[in-house]
């Protein structure tokens, strides 16, 4: 089908495209851009006037619970609340239930995702096998299956040795290896960041160490074996300022933020809300302008949903006790955009670590504009509001600290290979 | 009909905890979860309301008819021995029913969840959960989920708050020192377990303490202790200068398993309270533990049964102090 989108304000972060220009799709892909190419005749005309047009999101980090889980969540559900969301590609960490450690599990959650809204989903493999740690997991197996990268989740490896092999090995291959920077010993059994409101509550505190050290291990083994490496989710400003030198020191390492980390701080835990007990914790508030500062200046060049949906039943008992984890897919756009309301950075820096920053990580061809790229896209309408409310939320984990923020702005439309995956429903544009 | 007799009641919702979680909207006691954030003037309530009940537990009838069909359970997740007795003893001074729950014996261990377990005994029309958890805020969680109109009482949740402890400790001080502004008050051992310590040094800065110290190797402080309000001391003879009451915290001996301490031995050289150690104090100091002690790991045997001791005073108070709680959350004086 071919479409022209008229009158949008058209953002592309890759090319600084910024102006009101015309959009032409012709099938899955853009055509054209700011230009009418002679003879296009359009089957459908969308008069997009007083909106912003701008690539689709890409999630470094969303679980979607499907294997395994689905009392939870499913992939249907997840990725048509993603799409709600301005997201159009996500990848999926590989601790599903059986974990993504053979392609049987890749090719499971691709079928899945086929019969959903469209939205992509992209998985990760795992690194060991059922994330144990311990022995590898066939990698260029997973690869030929269409991993985009490997990945241990939250799960430790069992010592600095098999990391080593891991990143060998995977190196091998041209496999970007995905790592949570925590270190399981030193993290123990915390629930919250070591510090003031650890000490207050009683709970047991996660220490910045478990990240420094962490990372401190990874980074040498990256100098080590030259494996391509991206580190999931950093929450402390030390661990941002350890990633900004290994970049500048020409390491191939990338790193990404939850968008959570850049608006909440321990302090928020400090009622035991249930809905900010994260992993990694919620930090300081210095952490966090730390962590801000690095995203604007693109040594952090991805912000993620870390999407973790749950039934109300895991959010419900003492602190500790409940299940880590926030349902994040609807927040990130919202979020990401009040970065630039902040002064924090232009809106075209901050829309690109939500989609040519997180595509660069995973060389993936999409995440910008521009003529034979994949028509992934979000018509925005910026005089709207998004309310977070549980009237209007899609994912089946209601579990947000969000909920009754307003946000400027609301998703209009989000498009996946030339066809929307989602349109607001008339009611709640009117 | 039936939909009548059983009027549909809204779903649990997990959530964040309003601040005023204990108090009612004119600030009267609702549930006692921690001392922290209560003002100075409901601490002496609390404890003037306790020395009424003291004086009546030395008479040969010791028992008033103030919460007479009430209905109390103690419902205990870890073992205890003094903090549920004395509860228990407390609550049949006042005349209430009382119902001990062992949960760490009973369905909790099938997998019955603290909702499930809340929402069976609420349909038993109790009037009070007394309640102890492994859990840091195990009771602000019962607070905000029991229907209106049921207390919660904190007897103890995980590493954060012991209230009633830290209340009888603060009346067994006023008891021998009065005036808590000229009072040195040292606070030694396991402070980054202790839900007594953090419950004792809100208390104590509540009441305007002259000064609280806490004395423990740095393995045994939680972070950023010090905004909590105290002065931090590693050397026992240094923390002991010139102090009018030091509390012995317990040290389990687990700590010797996960790398906090080398051994009790050397502990009891550096940190265990002596005779010796003691002079470092004022001559009238109190010696205070909340209990179990451990004779020859934190207290000597000498110090524990020493005419400065009040360890044995402190659990006759914490029936008082229980009492006047319980009467107060009921919305009852004492007589």
């Amino acid at each position: 089908m071919s479409v022209l989108i008229e009158n949008a304000r058209v953002i592309d972060p890759v090319s600084g495209f910024d102006r009101v220009a015309p959009v032409c799709i012709q099938g899955s892909e853009i055509l054209a851009l700011g230009e009418i190419p002679d003879g296009f005749e359009p089957r459908r005309r969308i008069d997009a006037s007083g909106r912003w047009l701008f690539p689709g999101l890409v999630d470094l980090s969303a679980h979607l619970r499907e294997p395994g889980e689905e009392h939870k969540a499913t992939i249907a559900s997840e990725t048509l609340a993603a799409a709600r969301g301005g997201v159009t590609t996500l990848v999926v960490p590989p601790d599903t239930d059986p974990p993504v450690d053979s392609p049987a599990e890749v090719e499971l959650i691709s079928r899945r995702a086929e019969q959903a809204c469209g939205v992509r989903v992209l998985a990760m493999g795992a690194l060991t096998r059922a994330l144990n740690g311990e022995q590898l997991a066939e990698l260029a197996a997973l690869k030929r299956a269409g991993v985009v990268a490997v990945s241990n989740a939250q799960c430790p490896l069992a010592s600095p040795l098999v990391l080593r092999r891991a990143m060998e090995y995977a190196a091998t291959f041209d496999l970007l290896v995905a790592l949570s920077a925590q270190d399981a010993a030193l993290a123990g059994s915390g629930c919250v960041h070591e510090g003031a409101v650890s000490t207050r509550l009683g709970l047991p505190g996660i220490p910045e160490a478990a990240e420094t050290a962490a990372l401190g291990m990874i980074l040498a083994l990256v100098e080590q074996t030259g494996a391509r490496v991206h580190v999931n989710r950093l929450s402390t400003r030390r661990g941002a300022e350890m990633v900004a030198k290994a970049r500048a020191d020409g390491l191939p390492v990338s790193a990404d933020v939850a968008a959570h980390q850049l608006f909440l701080t321990e302090m928020d835990a400090a009622d035991f809300n249930p809905f900010c007990h994260v992993i990694p914790p919620l930090r300081t508030q210095r952490d966090r302008e730390g962590l801000r500062e690095a995203v604007a200046r693109g040594e952090i060049s991805a912000i993620c949903s870390d999407h973790q949906p749950h039934e109300s039943d895991s959010k419900l008992g003492p602190f500790a006790e409940t299940r880590p984890g926030i349902s994040a897919l609807e927040t990130l756009l919202p979020l990401t955009l009040r970065l630039v309301e902040d002064g924090l950075m232009t809106l075209p820096d901050a829309l690109s670590r939500v989609t040519s920053g997180p595509a660069g990580i995973l060389r993936l061809a999409g995440g910008h504009l521009t003529p034979g790229a994949a028509a992934d896209f979000v018509l925005f309408d910026p005089d709207g509001r998004t309310d977070i409310s549980p009237g209007t939320w899609l994912s089946a984990g209601t579990n947000t600290p969000f909920m009754g923020w307003s946000f400027s702005g609301h998703v209009s439309e989000t498009w996946v290979a030339g066809r929307p995956a989602w349109t607001l429903p008339v009611e709640i544009a009117a | 009909m039936i939909a009548a007799a059983y009027p549909a009641r809204q779903l649990p919702q997990p959530g964040p905890l309003p601040n005023d979680l204990q108090l009612t909207s004119t600030g009267q006691l609702r549930h006692l979860l921690t001392v922290e954030g209560l003002s100075r003037e409901l601490v002496t309530e609390i404890l003037d309301n306790a020395e009424s009940f003291a004086n009546m537990n030395e008479k040969a009838v010791k028992k008033v008819p103030l919460l007479r069909g009430k209905t109390i359970v103690n419902l205990f997740f870890e073992a205890s021995t003094r903090t549920r007795t004395t509860f228990e003893l407390a609550a049949k001074r006042l005349s209430a029913d009382v119902l001990n729950i062992n949960v760490s014996t009973s369905s909790a261990t099938k997998g019955e969840s603290l909702l499930d377990t809340l929402r069976n005994l609420e349909a038993m029309n109790v009037d009070m959960f007394v309640v102890r958890h492994q859990q840091s805020g195990a009771a602000h969680f019962m607070a905000r989920h029991v229907e209106p109109g049921i207390s919660v009482l904190n007897a103890g949740d995980g590493r954060h708050a012991h209230p009633t402890q830290a209340l009888l400790d603060m009346f067994t001080i006023r008891r021998f020192k009065g005036d808590f502004t000229r009072l040195k008050i040292a606070i030694v051992g396991d402070i980054l377990h202790s839900r007594v310590a953090r419950s004792q040094i809100h208390a104590l800065n509540i009441l305007q303490a002259g000064e609280v110290r806490v004395v423990a190797p740095h393995s045994l402080l939680p972070a950023h202790v010090e905004d909590l309000g105290v002065h931090v001391f590693h050397n026992l003879e240094q923390g002991l200068r010139d102090i009018d009451v030091v509390i012995m915290l317990r040290l389990q001996r687990e700590r010797m398993e996960h790398a906090h301490l080398p051994s009790e031995h050397e502990y009891f050289q550096l940190f265990g309270l002596t005779q010796r150690r003691l002079l470092a104090a004022k001559p009238d100091c109190l010696v205070m533990h909340p209990g179990p002690a451990n004779r020859g790991v934190e207290i000597d045997s000498a110090v524990a049964d020493g005419a400065q001791s009040v360890i044995l005073q402190q659990v006759t108070f914490g029936i008082a102090v229980r009492m006047a709680v319980m009467s107060m959350v009921m919305g009852v004086r004492s007589a």
